[in-house]
């Protein structure tokens, strides 16, 4: 199987088209024949991280490469950057504003979500730069 | 038991029509903070929750749920039922609250074993 690339833009504050990305992903997969439980795992990483650039980091875009054994995803955005990585890893920590936490986000559970869900996470942030997002699920686990 | 039966028999209202409300119910799951439901609703719940926007949709076809519940006949938003429509997610509404959905659903489930 050749290389499957994707490439979707992230508009920032828009509730309409957030999660298309990752959908259209989770479309991807499940048609490729990937077990449900990996589709489940990926698709959630991405959407959080997703929803992530776009409530706190004004919209971004998303690359995807699927290949034979498993799938990478970057999000990234040029919003605010994260401060202290490490504080907002942890669940709870939330600087969502009032306005998205009623429509019920602001958990401060998309980022561990995200851990929890992918095989490998690495998170590039600067401040007033941009956050990256990589994720990796294997379709196989070693 | 399906999302179908579970309505008729507790006298839910079925919001949509999807091939959703054949799915087999397993469980109950009531939470309205999104990322918290995205990691704990299993497949083959009805997850209850107050919220009736677009990404609902989006954590109810994530984590495969049976079907969404929005309780105390809480207004549904005319685009999230479309959307529902579109991601073959069943919505359910019903006048009662979250507490009693949950004590319904968790007896009817215990009956059935
Ligand atoms: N792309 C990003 N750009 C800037 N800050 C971010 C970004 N992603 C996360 N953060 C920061 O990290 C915090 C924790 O993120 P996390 O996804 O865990 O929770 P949340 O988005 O606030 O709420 P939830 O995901 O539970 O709805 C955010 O509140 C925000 O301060
Ligand atoms: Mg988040």
């Amino acid at each position: 199987m050749s290389t499957i690339v994707r490439d979707y833009t992230i508009p920032a504050n828009d509730f309409t088209i957030a999660g298309e990305a990752s959908s259209s992903v989770r479309k991807i997969l499940s048609q490729l024949g990937v077990s449900p439980d990996v589709v489940k795992r990926t698709s959630i990483a991405m959407y959080e991280a997703e929803i992530n650039a776009v409530i706190h980091g004004n919209g971004g875009m998303a690359h995807v490469e699927i290949d034979k054994n498993k799938i990478y995803i970057r999000i990234s955005d040029e919003g605010p950057g994260i401060a202290d990585l490490n504080l907002a890893m942890q669940e709870g920590y939330s600087t969502a504003p009032d306005s998205i936490r009623e429509m019920g986000f602001g958990a401060g559970m998309g980022l561990s979500n995200i851990k929890k869900n992918a095989d490998v996470l690495d998170i590039e942030t600067e401040i007033n730069k941009g956050t990256i997002v990589n994720i990796t699920v294997f379709f196989k686990r070693e | 038991m399906t999302v179908k039966e579970l309505a008729q028999m507790l006298g839910y209202k079925i919001i949509n029509k999807s091939d959703s409300i054949n799915k087999k119910v397993t469980g109950v799951y009531a939470c309205d903070l999104l990322s918290h439901a995205m990691a704990k609703v299993n497949e083959g719940d009805v997850w209850i929750t107050v919220h009736t926007n677009l990404n609902v949709i989006a954590v109810a076809s994530l984590t495969n749920c049976a079907c969404v519940m929005i309780p105390e006949n809480i207004d549904i938003e005319d685009q999230t039922v479309e959307r529902a429509n579109e991601k073959g997610v069943a919505l359910l509404s019903c006048s009662k609250s979250s507490a009693l959905i949950c004590y319904e659903i968790l007896s009817a489930l215990k009956d059935m074993r």
